[in-house]
């Protein structure tokens, strides 16, 4: 995982709220094996008409909007199914961190294993940052080092799990940090019941 | 010392490392084929193994076809989905329950009828509704892709503590009104983001007296109100479910087991992050209206307008849903004309199900031009189905009796809802498109979605003669 500690850029903002992670992308883009290539399914059902034709108006679609970096979204952003590929097709867009009042449990966790950050602000200052937004221009930054996120006049500092940060800041891979533990989690697997299922007979 | 939740005591005999975040032991993986290549690829990559392969079990069911299937699967991406999850098991010596396989089918519905899923376990799998083995009284929850390959490479996952919620549903259930009506009751008490950062676990009488597949059908859904996960106490009906089932204990280690699995409940001076109460005599049958599952309203209501929400967002949202379900606020339910009925998933597409489903029908043909299928949520329950003629019911009805799979609640299969078509659905999610671009989902419960085939609309399941 390449370390994430700066993203400046510009900004695309979704209002609405519970965007789920069927919205984000579709499942007829799941049956791909590999992890890359799904950006431009992003948004898919809200991108291109029933015959596959651009939606006017929709980002994804706008020039002006090409090359942003932060996506402002309403509560609750992508719930639903567990799918990774969402924050893939989110990352693989272009954009770096998204910034809404809440996340769902499962996408943030998700966002933190794969290096997009998921900011969360008080819901009045997401709509602030909605209405920059508007100009394809302006420009936000989200610091992740000094957990503040600043747009022109608007500045406001955001929470983040202290262990998630610091893996984020180091790019570090989670398996290779679990695996230095080896001793706890054999000695863990000593002292299981002998009754708990296998699917193999030893 | 404190009393303790049925959650906090599985939670604390998992910890292998730390506190919060803490490192906790996967008793079980269950792996399919959509969420996991990415994941193997990665082990590969980094030339890593699957730690405990005899603690993971595969099976296929997200993106298959439910007719034809031993034919071949027809899109090519799908087959090449299927041959990946084939190569992976069998290079990492895990159980595969492939197409051939008696017990192939919906990964949470496979995990319980092969005694995989017991008490006091924690359970994970890449899908968002692992909640459903919770009603084991298990720690059961969704995760994405990378974490699979943690989980493959450690047998082990990083987990911040959640909070806890109590959702008590005292009294009894009414007659005529499902499982299925109950979590859609709850959902619209708690909404679809009630539950987030929280255990859900589910107590009172009315939960106390559903069965196990009924609970099953109640903590799938944990994870519509944003629930990490649901729970609910084991009891004489846990284990009466599992007592011989394949991979269940026997003999002294079955009794050891009860002995375990008892102590395991949650404490009486156990205190909740939070609370909520829902009256289950109160509770009518349910069906969706909008486009997640918080928006449903009882069968004997109407449609509801956005005006009727004081939330500046859950009326753009309810306005939305309105257009893209094509209702109009004041439609009674009852006057919904369907073009579609799915009985199926991992929600309700249990034996008991089917029976609840057959009940209705039996006798009756589904309304000319509905088109209705039933998928079975695995080959078993297909197998015990044929074996008690329900597929006799369905078939003479005008139903399409199909192959085991996730089909229509999400798909990924040919079993597509073309656009514009109205589905009463026995599944989990109304989202936008989950059925198909432009589909229109309503979520009702197996008898409700049967009523539903045979009059052409929705009607009240109660009032079926």
């Amino acid at each position: 995982m390449r370390p994430v500690r700066v993203v400046q850029g510009t900004m695309v903002p979704l209002p609405r709220a519970d965007i789920d992670t069927d919205q984000i992308i579709p499942k007829q883009f799941l049956t791909r094996i590999e992890r890359t290539g799904y950006g431009e399914f992003l948004f898919w059902d809200w991108s291109r008409d029933g015959g596959g034709a651009p939606v006017d108006g929709f980002f994804t679609n706008d020039p002006a909007r090409r090359g942003a970096k932060v996506l402002v979204a309403g509560d609750n952003f992508g719930c639903g199914s567990s799918r990774e590929h969402a924050v893939w097709a989110i990352q693989d867009w272009g954009f770096e961190a998204v910034v809404a009042p809440s996340f769902a449990d499962i996408f943030k966790g998700n966002s933190y294993q794969s290096g997009l950050l998921p900011v969360e602000l008080p819901a009045e200052t997401v709509t602030e940052l909605m209405m920059a937004a508007d100009d394809p221009n302006a420009i936000v930054t989200v610091d992740l080092e000094r957990q503040i996120v600043i747009c022109g006049d608007l500045q406001a500092s955001f929470e983040i799990d202290p262990t998630v940060r610091d893996r984020l800041l180091k790019g570090l891979d989670a398996i290779g940090l679990t695996m230095e533990h080896e001793a706890a989690i054999s000695a863990y697997e000593a002292q299981r019941p002998e009754w708990l299922p296998r699917s193999v007979t030893e | 010392m404190p009393g303790r939740t049925l959650f906090e005591k599985i939670w604390n005999r998992h910890v292998v490392t730390g506190d919060d975040p803490a490192l906790l032991f996967v008793d079980l993986h269950l792996v399919h084929e959509v969420t996991s290549p990415q994941a193997f690829s990665g082990l590969d990559f980094n030339g890593r193994k699957v730690r405990r392969p005899e603690l993971t079990v595969a099976t296929i069911d997200h993106a298959i076809p439910t007719v034809d299937r031993h034919v071949m699967i027809r899109d090519p991406q799908s087959r090449k989905q299927v041959e990946t999850l084939r190569q992976n098991c069998a290079r990492h010596g895990i159980t595969l329950f492939d197409l051939d396989d008696p017990r192939q089918g919906i990964v949470h519905v496979v995990g319980p009828e092969n005694g995989f899923t017991q008490p006091g376990m924690v359970i994970v799998c890449g899908d968002s509704h692992t909640s459903t083995h919770g009603a084991f009284g298990a720690l059961a929850f969704g995760i994405g892709t990378t974490e699979v390959e943690h989980v493959l490479a450690t047998q082990t996952i990083w987990q911040r503590r959640p909070k806890t919620m109590a959702v008590e549903v005292d009294g009894e259930l009414p007659l005529g009104v499902a499982a299925k009506d109950m979590i859609l009751g709850i959902l619209a008490t708690i909404g679809v983001r009630g539950g987030t950062g929280h255990v859900i676990e589910y107590r009172g009488e009315a939960v106390r007296g559903l069965s196990m597949e009924e609970r099953m059908t109640v903590c799938n859904m944990s994870i519509e109100g944003g629930a990490r996960a649901g729970m609910i106490a084991p009891d004489d009906t846990t284990f009466a479910y599992l007592e011989g089932r394949a991979h269940a204990p026997k003999g002294a280690a079955w009794e050891r087991a009860l002995d375990d699995w008892r102590s395991i409940t949650t404490d009486p001076d156990a205190t909740f992050d939070e609370v909520t109460r829902v009256s289950a005599p109160s509770l009518i049958p349910h069906v969706s209206w909008g486009t997640n599952p918080g928006q449903t309203v009882a069968v004997s209501d109407v449609v509801p307008s956005p005006d009727h929400f004081d939330d500046p967002l859950e009326r753009d949202s309810a306005a939305r849903a309105l257009e893209y379900m094509d209702l109009r606020p004041g439609t009674p339910i009852t006057d919904i004309p369907i073009d579609h009925v799915f009985v199926g998933s991992c929600t309700n597409g249990r034996i008991s199900d089917l029976r609840e489903a057959a009940r209705v029908v039996e006798g009756r043909k589904v309304r000319d031009g509905v088109s209705a299928v039933i998928v079975p949520g695995s080959m078993q329950v297909k197998a015990q189905a044929e074996k008690e003629g329900l597929d006799r019911i369905f078939r003479d009805a005008g139903f399409s009796w199909r192959d085991a799979g996730c089909s229509s609640c999400l798909a990924m299969n040919p079993d597509v809802i073309p656009a514009g078509e109205r589905c009463a659905s026995t599944s989990n999610r109304n989202y936008e498109g989950r059925q198909g671009r432009g589909a229109r989902t309503h979520l009702v419960s197996p008898a409700m979605a049967a009523a539903a085939a045979i009059n052409g609309h929705f009607v009240d399941v109660r009032d079926w003669r």
